[in-house]
C-alpha cells in the first residue's frame, strides 16, 4: 500500500515499524477564559501514541476535551505547549508543512451532513484533497475518485459522481466523507464520532468499512468516541480521558475487562448488561476553566467519597497531588488509589 | 414571496414519490432520465408554480391599488382646481371627464378592464397618458437607484464578508457601528445635510456639487455624461449610506453561520488554504440570502426613493409619485403602484428561479 505514493512532495518517508506512526508529547492545548476568567485548560498534558495499522479509540464524556485532542493532532490547533510528532518528525506549524502533513493525515468528522459541503456534488466532495496536493500515484483523477468511492463501499463509483449529498442517505454521506479521506490514500484518519449520528446498522457497516481498511491498506485510526461498546468493537488500544487528560490507558481488553480507574468503572457500570451495579457520579460536572486540584476527579470519585481511599491511606494524595502524566505506551491509570491496591495482593485487579 | 423552505421540503417530498403525481401525464419522463440528472422536469414544476404566484400577486396589486388610494382622504378635482375661481358646473364636466362621477364599482370595472389591455389611463393634472409619464421618467430613476443598489450591495458584501471573517475584532465592530448608525439616519435628512455641506457650502468647504436636478441642461456629448455625474454624486452617496448596512449585517450574519459548518473544517483539514476556504466553500454558500436581498433591492429600484428624489428634485419616478399623491392624482398614482409592484414581483420572480441554479436543494 506505501508504494502507491510516487510523488514525494512529503519528503523521505519513514515507514519502519520502529516507532509510533503519531505520537503527542506533553500536549496542552489552553484557550483564554471567557470575560476575563481563568484559561481553559482543554488539552492538559496528554502522552499519546498511535502505531502504524492501529486503531487506538479515545474515550471520555462530553466536554472533556477528546474532540480539542484531535484538532490538535491534526494540526488545526496550535498547543500551547508539547508537540505532535509524524513518523518521528514533530509538527511544524508552518502552511508549507502542515500541507505536506495534511495529505498524510485525514479527518472524518462525525455528521456526515455537516461536513459536506451542500452544493458541492460527491464527485467534487472527494476530489477536493486531490486538487489541493495533487492525485497520487500518477493516476488521473477520475480513476482516483472512483476508486476511492469503491474503496469505500459506494458501487458503481460513477453512478454517484453527480449526486449531491442531500440526495444520499446518510450511511452513504458519511461514505462520501471516508472515500474523500481515503482517496489521497493516507497514513492515518483521525475520526471524531464517526458513527454517532448514523442509524444501528448503518453504524455496524461504517464499522466493519473502518476494520477493513485497516486490514487491507495498513491504515492507522484515532476514532474518538463518547460510546464504549464502540471503543470495544473497534480498537487495538483505549485512552481513557477525563477533563483534559487521559487517566486510563492500555489494550481494550486490559481496560474494559479490568478497569483501574474510578472514572473508567463509572463508565463501565452504566453499560447496559453490564452485570454490576451502576455508580452514578455525583459533585459538580467537570469544567475545564476550574480544574480541580490534587487529583481532577476526586471531587466527583465514588473511591474518595465511600471512604475507600481513607482506608487505603491515599485519601490525602487523593485531594492534593495530582497523578503523574501517564506515558503513551502500556498498561497504566492514573489514579492513587488503583497504585495503592495494585500493590497490595488483595489488589482486586491483578493488573 | 420567496418561500423558500416550503419548496425546499416539497422537492425533496417529489423526490421521494419519485414525482408520482406528474410521472402519470408523462409516463417515459421518469425512466428516460436515470440519475445523476433526473432534474428537468422538477424545475419546471417548480417554475410553473412560481411564475402563477407572480402572475396571482400582480392581480392582487391590481385591485390593491385601485381600492388603496380611493381611501386616500382628497378630493382630485378640488385639489386641482384649488386657487382658480371655479364654477359648480366646470366641476362636474371635470368630473365627468374623469370618470368620477360614476358609482365606484363601475370606475372599477372600467379600470380593471383597461388595465389588462395595458392602458393605464390619463393623468388628471399632467393630461398625458399615465403610460408615457412613466416612460418618461423611468430612465433617470433606473440610472440613481441603478448605480446606488450596485454600489450599496457590492459595498456591503464586501464589508460584510471582512466583517465575518475577523468576527469581533476591532475592525468588525466599527464596521456594523457605523453601518448601523447610517442605516438609522433618514435619508431626506442626511440628504439635506450633504446639500447644506457639499453643495451649498460650509465654512470653509466650497459648494462642490449642484444642488438638485439631473443636468444643467447646457452641455451635450460627453461633457454631458459628466455633468449627469456630477450631480448624480450626492443622491447616490445618500443612498449608499443609508442602504449598504442592509447587504452588510445579511452577508455577515450568514457567513457566520456557514462559518461553524464542520464542512469548512474538512476543507481546512484537507490542506486547502484559508482564503480558498472562503472563498470556494463559505462564501458561495452564504450568498443565498443575500443574493434574494440584491434582486429585492433591484426590485426597488424602479420605485426609486420618493424621498432623495424629492430633496434632490430628481426628475425619476419617485417624485412623479410624490407629486401625484399630493393631488391625488388616482390613474397616475394607480399606475405608479402597478409598476412599482410589478417590479417588485419580477424581481423576486427572477430571484425565485436563480435560486435553483445557486442552490442544488433548491426545485429538484
Amino acid at each position: 500500500m506505501t508504494g502507491a505514493y510516487a510523488e514525494g512532495a512529503a519528503g523521505p518517508r519513514k515507514t519502519e515499524a520502529s516507532g509510533p506512526l503519531l505520537a503527542a508529547t506533553g500536549l496542552r492545548v489552553t484557550f483564554p477564559g471567557r470575560r476575563g476568567g481563568p484559561e481553559v485548560r482543554a488539552v492538559d498534558g496528554v502522552e499519546l501514541a498511535i502505531g502504524t495499522g492501529e486503531i487506538v479509540a479515545l474515550v471520555g464524556e462530553s466536554g472533556c476535551g477528546k474532540s480539542t485532542l484531535a484538532r490538535a493532532l491534526l494540526g488545526l490547533l496550535t498547543p500551547s505547549a508539547g508537540s505532535v510528532a509524524f513518523a518521528g518528525e514533530p509538527l511544524a506549524y508552518r502552511a508549507r508543512a502542515l500541507r505536506a502533513y495534511r495529505r498524510r493525515v485525514q479527518l472524518v468528522l462525525q455528521d456526515p451532513s455537516g461536513s459536506l459541503n451542500p452544493r458541492h456534488t460527491v464527485y467534487d466532495a472527494v476530489a477536493e484533497g486531490l486538487r489541493v496536493h495533487g492525485v497520487p500515484g500518477g493516476r488521473d483523477e477520475r480513476t482516483a475518485v472512483a476508486r476511492a468511492l469503491a474503496r469505500a463501499g459506494l458501487r458503481p463509483p460513477e453512478r454517484f459522481f453527480g449526486r449531491y449529498p442531500h440526495e444520499l442517505s446518510g450511511g452513504q454521506r458519511q461514505r462520501v466523507v471516508i472515500a474523500g479521506a481515503l482517496v489521497l490514500e493516507p497514513e492515518l484518519i483521525v475520526a471524531d464520532e464517526p458513527v454517532a449520528s448514523l442509524d444501528a446498522s448503518v453504524r455496524g457497516e461504517i464499522l466493519a468499512l473502518l476494520l477493513r481498511l485497516r486490514d487491507e491498506l495498513g491504515l492507522a485510526a484515532l476514532v474518538v468516541t463518547h460510546d464504549l461498546g464502540l471503543a470495544w468493537n473497534i480498537a487495538d488500544r483505549v485512552a481513557v480521558m477525563y477533563l483534559g487528560r487521559i487517566v486510563e490507558t492500555g489494550t481494550v481488553e486490559e481496560v474494559l475487562s479490568a478497569p483501574r480507574h474510578p472514572y473508567t468503572r463509572a463508565l463501565l457500570s452504566v453499560l447496559p448488561g453490564g452485570g454490576a451495579e451502576p455508580v452514578v457520579l455525583t459533585g459538580e460536572p467537570p469544567d475545564p476553566a476550574r480544574v480541580p486540584d490534587g487529583c481532577r476527579f476526586h471531587v466527583r470519585c465514588p473511591v474518595l467519597a465511600s471512604g475507600e481511599a481513607e482506608r487505603a491511606g491515599v485519601a490525602d494524595a487523593c485531594r492534593t497531588r495530582d497523578p503523574a502524566v501517564l506515558p503513551a505506551h502500556g498498561r497504566d491509570a492514573a489514579c492513587h488509589w488503583a497504585a495503592a491496591a495494585g500493590r497490595e495482593p488483595d489488589g482486586r485487579d491483578g493488573g | 414571496m420567496t418561500t423558500t423552505n416550503p419548496s425546499v421540503a416539497r422537492a425533496h417530498e417529489d423526490g421521494r414519490r419519485g414525482g408520482g403525481r406528474r410521472g402519470g401525464r408523462r409516463p417515459g419522463d421518469r425512466s428516460s432520465s436515470v440519475p445523476p440528472y433526473p432534474r428537468a422536469p422538477a424545475y419546471l414544476t417548480y417554475l410553473a408554480g412560481k411564475l402563477s404566484g407572480a402572475v396571482v400577486s400582480l392581480l392582487a396589486v391590481l385591485v390593491t391599488g385601485f381600492f388603496l388610494f380611493r381611501i386616500v382622504p382628497g378630493d382630485p378635482v378640488a385639489a386641482m382646481t384649488r386657487g382658480m375661481p371655479t364654477s359648480a358646473e366646470q366641476l362636474a364636466t371635470l368630473r365627468r371627464q374623469f370618470g368620477l362621477d360614476l358609482p365606484v364599482w363601475r370606475q372599477f370595472t372600467d379600470y380593471c378592464g383597461r388595465a389588462l389591455t395595458g392602458d393605464l389611463g390619463t393623468s388628471y393634472q399632467f393630461r398625458q397618458p399615465v403610460g408615457e409619464l412613466i416612460a418618461q421618467r423611468l430612465p433617470a430613476t433606473l440610472l440613481l437607484t441603478g448605480v446606488a443598489v450596485v454600489l450599496y450591495s457590492a459595498l456591503g458584501l464586501w464589508l460584510g464578508t471582512r466583517s465575518a471573517w475577523r468576527h469581533g475584532g476591532l475592525g468588525d465592530r466599527l464596521n456594523t457601528g457605523l453601518a448601523l448608525t447610517l442605516w438609522s439616519v433618514p435619508s431626506f435628512w442626511l440628504g439635506l445635510l450633504l446639500i447644506i455641506v457639499f453643495s451649498v457650502g460650509v465654512g470653509p468647504v466650497p459648494g462642490l456639487f449642484p444642488t438638485g436636478g439631473m443636468s444643467s441642461g447646457t452641455t451635450t456629448g460627453p461633457a454631458q455624461v459628466l455633468d449627469v455625474a456630477h450631480h448624480m454624486v450626492l443622491p447616490v452617496l445618500t443612498l449608499v449610506a443609508v442602504g449598504y448596512a442592509q447587504t452588510l449585517l445579511v452577508t455577515r450574519a450568514s457567513l457566520l453561520d456557514e462559518m461553524g459548518g464542520d464542512y469548512l473544517v474538512t476543507a481546512r483539514a484537507k490542506g486547502l488554504r484559508d482564503d480558498l476556504v472562503r472563498r470556494r466553500h463559505a462564501v458561495p454558500n452564504a450568498l443565498l440570502p443575500t443574493v434574494t436581498m440584491v434582486f429585492i433591492n433591484l426590485g426597488h429600484v424602479a420605485a426609486g426613493s420618493i424621498l432623495v428624489e424629492t430633496v434632490f428634485s430628481w426628475p425619476g419616478l419617485g417624485g412623479l409619485f410624490y407629486q401625484a399623491l399630493s393631488v391625488p392624482d388616482l390613474p397616475l398614482v394607480q399606475g405608479l403602484f402597478m409598476v412599482f409592484a410589478g417590479a417588485m414581483i419580477v424581481m423576486n420572480l427572477l430571484a425565485d428561479l436563480a435560486y435553483p441554479l445557486l442552490d442544488p436543494r433548491v426545485g429538484r
